[in-house]
This record gives structure tokens, sequence and C-alpha cells, in this order.
């Protein structure tokens, strides 16, 4: 508790390699959750004690067949009701999982713990220059509401330069 | 060339099946009025055949065009001249549906041949209430099916019953599927009933039980909300009772409960997934569990199995003050979670609902233990949120069967433990 600030928390963490569940790294982090104002995502310092694997094989060889279609990437219902995703749909799966991430975080507040639960839309976007763009519709699950809350999200990805959350807005929820 | 398709076409027309070999299924995207337009012209000449799988209705809304074979290049030189955009969605009709045909059959002659279920993949309402038939067919002497009430659609609730004989032994209540979205729930019960009745006879744990007591098992606890992840939303929670007054349809069954009802652990607001309902029991699927179990009066467990988060838990939900018997129910609990890990591994947290989760109002499992039922316990199987809801089929059997040893021990525990 700190007073006039918020609320800090210490957290020790393990982190396992979705892909390889032998692969692990500990971690170090603290949360700040703002004290009032519950618009502003909490403040999150870590330190990672290891290194994450690298990764460059397998982005580049996604990266290269994303770049090589002749139409516009489109698909639905990732995983599909059964729980089902292709293995080619694995990396638009895993980049949601990750751009989720961050429009989890810029969401968070200590009453909420939100799960990315399906990705209902993804198309792929043109663009001119060496960046993937895609636009996502998906649905979060927020645990303490259990609502299935619907979010739009443009992503934009490269090997080198990693993940970013161009646009991300939540969206009116089926009756 | 044309002989042989002529050929096909009169060997199909005898058997009276219509062919769509070559024909796609093009996803046209009108960009305005002008467009909608012509892809409605495009309906109408009858030459070409085409078949709307999905009219055009809005510019940016998509619309399905079945094209014949002998259509497809007149048809795709209409829209690229037009500048309408379209997308194949299948290349081959018929490859499509020879290829569903194959797995139809397959799974049927597996079905009809051995009678064997295949507990590895997800059903559907009927196949599961006819599975329920097919178990009571096996195990005649053991397992009846009793129907406690209807749904507020007019859906039977049916209740597996096993029982070696006696008149009202003391018995054990499991649920599955009073969540209808958490879809690893019904496919464990069938999995798990389905163990109770082969396991009789064999395993010393399972024959003490069922000498003793009856197992009563609700595998769809939730049928019309179960229906309804089949047909419209996978995603969908509650009954699909009517809100007055309100366009928004459903009840959280597990906020329903006389046990706190109201309290801010539940919603008020019939559009929220945990609506509690106008007043508690309001919905036909609670209000039967609670008819019986009270007319029965000899229910010393309940057990209720949601998904997902890996969690055993114990009452209290609407209170923060532990319940009485919380030492002895941590104990059991700690023990159950610890027997489940031995299978793969898999890590549960356990403890009372408002400590393990959050608060919730209105809980099956609060009101059995308020109404007598000391051993009430609620699972939440996996996973812990990389695929949720969506559990992949092949963690069907894996999910159940590391359940099974934690179910065994909270059941053997209540055996031993009369009271």
């Amino acid at each position: 508790d700190i007073d006039g600030v918020g609320h800090k928390y210490h957290l020790e963490l393990e982190l396992e390699d979705v892909l390889d569940k032998d692969s692990t790294v500990n971690c170090t982090a603290e949360v700040l959750y703002h004290l009032g104002n519950k618009n502003i995502a909490p403040d999150v310092q870590f330190t990672l004690e290891g290194e994450l694997k690298n990764t460059d094989e397998a982005d580049n060889v996604f990266y290269n067949r994303i770049k090589s279609l002749e139409k516009e990437l489109v698909a639905e219902n990732i995983p599909d009701n059964y729980g089902n995703v292709s293995p080619e749909m694995e990396p638009i799966h895993l980049l949601a999982w990750v751009a989720s991430g961050y429009v989890i975080w810029q969401n968070s507040t200590e009453n909420t713990k939100f799960q990315l639960a399906q990705i209902k839309h993804v198309k792929q976007v043109k663009r001119s220059d060496e960046y993937l763009e895609f636009d996502y519709k998906i649905l979060l699950h927020e645990m303490l509401t259990q609502e299935i809350i619907p979010w739009q999200m443009t992503v934009l990805w490269h090997p080198q330069h990693g993940v970013e959350v161009t646009r991300d807005s939540r969206q009116p929820k089926q009756a | 060339m044309k002989i042989l398709l002529l050929f096909a076409a009169l060997v199909a027309a005898a058997r009276s099946e219509q062919l769509f070999v070559g024909d796609q299924v093009l996803r046209v995207t009108a960009s305005d009025e002008e467009q909608i337009t012509l892809l409605r012209g495009l309906g109408e000449r009858a030459e070409l055949q085409v078949d709307f799988w999905r009219h055009p209705t809005r510019p940016g809304h998509p619309a399905d065009l079945r094209v014949p074979f002998h259509s497809l290049q007149a048809v795709k030189i209409f829209l690229e001249s037009n500048r309408i955009s379209y997308n194949i969605m299948i290349e081959d009709v018929q490859e499509l549906l020879d290829e569903e045909k194959k797995t139809m059959m397959k799974s049927r002659r597996m079905e009809r041949s051995t009678s064997t279920f295949d507990f590895a993949s997800y059903h559907t309402l009927d196949e599961i209430y006819n599975w329920m038939d097919t178990l009571v067919d096996n195990h005649p002497s053991l397992v009846s099916k009793i129907q406690i009430g209807q749904s507020y659609e007019n859906r039977p609730l049916y209740v597996l019953k096993f029982s070696t004989g006696g008149s009202k032994r003391p018995a054990i209540w499991l649920d599955t599927g009073i969540h209808s979205r958490e879809w690893i729930t019904q496919a464990t019960g069938i999995w798990t009933a389905n163990k109770i009745a082969t396991e009789y006879g064999r395993d010393p744990s399972v024959t003490a039980i069922l000498d003793s007591m009856d197992i009563f098992f609700e595998i769809v606890t939730n049928p019309d909300g179960f229906a309804f992840t089949h047909s419209s939303n996978r995603m969908w929670r509650k009954t699909r009772s009517i809100n007055a007054g309100s366009f928004c349809v459903g009840v959280d069954p597990n906020r329903n409960w006389d046990a706190g009802f109201g309290g801010s652990g539940s919603s008020s607001n019939p559009c929220s997934e945990t609506y509690h309902g106008p007043y508690a029991h309001s919905e036909r699927e609670v209000k039967a569990i609670v008819d019986f179990i009270r007319s029965h009066g000899n229910v010393k467990s309940v057990i209720s199995i949601h998904s997902y988060s890996q969690m055993l838990m114990f009452p209290y939900g609407y209170k923060t003050a532990p319940a009485p018997d919380h030492q002895e129910l941590n104990e059991l609990a700690k023990k159950a979670v610890s027997d489940l890990a031995a299978v793969y591994g898999t890590k549960y947290t356990y403890g009372s609902i408002v400590d393990t989760i959050y608060k919730a109002d209105g809980t099956t499992i609060d009101w059995a233990y308020d109404n007598g039922v000391k051993y009430s316990f609620t699972f939440e199987l996996r996973d812990t949120g990389r695929y949720g809801f969506l559990l992949p089929s092949t963690q069907i059997i894996p999910t159940a069967t590391e359940t099974w040893p934690a179910l065994l021990d909270i059941m053997a525990y209540v055996l031993e433990h009369p009271y």
C-alpha cells in the first residue's frame, strides 16, 4: 500500500515457453496499480533472469510465407469451436496472444483477469513497407464478470522490430 | 470428355444425388449499392445457375455464391470487369462433400459396430442423450435414467442414477455443464459416468462406494444453453430464459441458488453473464435440482463441475467467514488435488470459493452446504487460459483421467465419514 499513490505488488515468476514446456526462465516484477483513475494502465517493471530463446528462424519462415501470399490472409475462429488451430494459423494465433497482452495490460485493474478467448476474425492489411499488418477482431474473457468482450486491434509485426498494437478499441457486445 | 461428364451426371441422377464437381464457392463483397444491384442481376441469369448461399444485402457485407463449374469463367470475368472483389472460399465443392461423407460414415460405422462412443470428441445434445440410453442398456442392473424436470425451452433434464439397490441410500450428486460453454465438463461427465459403470465390480473403491451409496449424475445440467453453444454462440454461459423487460436472455444458473442470493457477487443486470435472476430458484434447471435433493433427503455430497482455471473449491463464495467444516474440507481438497497432479503434473489451487477465485453469491455448493450437504465441492477443470473454454478435444481424456482420482478421493471419503 503506497499512500496517495496506489498498490504495489512484488512478483516472482517462472515463465514457461508455450511451445516447449521444459524451457523456463525466472522473472521478477513490480506492478503498481494507480489509485483513483482506473483509466491508467498499471506500471510494470521487470527483470528477466536469463535469456529468452532465439526465434529468428521461425520468425523469418513465417514472415516470408506471409509476404509471398498472393492474396491477403483472411481467417476466422481461431481456435475453432472445438479448440483446433491449424498449423498454418498457429503463428497468427501466437501473434494475437502477444498483441492481446498489450491490450490486456492497458485495461487491467486489481479487479480484472483477462484472457484471450478466441480470434473471431483476422484480416491482413496490405502495406507498402516491410511490416506485416493484421486487423484482428478478438474475444477477451474477463474472469470476475465472466464477460466475453469483443475487441478490435490493429497489429504491426516485423521479425527484427517486434510487435506493435497501433490501434485498439472495445466493440459492442453481441446481444 | 463431355460424354464422361454426361455419363457421370446420368449415373448420379439415377442414384438421385446431385454432383458438384469443380463447383466453387466465392465470397463476394460489394463495395457500393451499384455492385449490389449487379450481383443480384447475376443471380437472375438462369443459364449461369449461380446459387446464393448468402445473399448480397449491404455493401461491405460478404455474399457467398456457389458457382457451377460451367459458369466459373463467365462469373469471374463479370466480377473482375466490374471491380467486384471476391475470393475463393471453396475450391471444389464435391471434394468437400466427399470428405465430409467419408468422415460421417466412418464415425457412424464405429458407433454402430462396437457401440463405442468416441469419448475423445465433443458431442451434440442429441448424441449425448442417445449415449445415455446406450449406457443404461449396457449396465441395466446398475444404471438407470431419470428425468427431474424440464428446461426453459422444454428439454428433458436427465440424471443418471447409479445404484445397486436399497431405498434412498445416502447419495452423492454430481453435475457437469451447468455453464454451457464449459464443454470440457460435459465431455468429462460422459467419460466419468462410463468409468463408474465399468469400474463397479472391478475397482475396490468404486465397488465399496456403490455397495452402500447411490450416485446421481446430471451431465447436461443446462441443455438449452448447450444447444445454443452448438447452434449460435459457442461462448453462451447462462440459461436461455427470457427476461421480462429486457432484450437480454438468460440467467446465470450458478448465481440463482438461495444462498447469499442477490449479493454483490452476482449481477442484477439481465444482460450480465452473472445475472442472478428475478428471484432464487427462478430457473427451472436449478429448481429441478433443488426439488430433487430436498425430496431425496439423504444426499451427503454435491460435486459441481465447471471450467476453466484448475481449482478445487468448497464453501463459501457468498461470505468470507470460513465454513464450520473448513479445516476438514480443506484437508480433503488438498489430498484430491495432490492425487490429480500425480497423473500428468496438472497443478490445481484449492480453498474456499471466496479465497480461491472471487466472491460469488447464490452458488450451487453454498446452497447445498447451507442445506445440510457437508461435502460440497466445485471443480474448475483445465486449462488456465491458453485455450480456456475452447479446450482441444485431445485433452478430453487426459482431463477426465486426471480428475478421476480426485473425484474418487472425495467419494471414498464421504463413504467413510457418514453423518
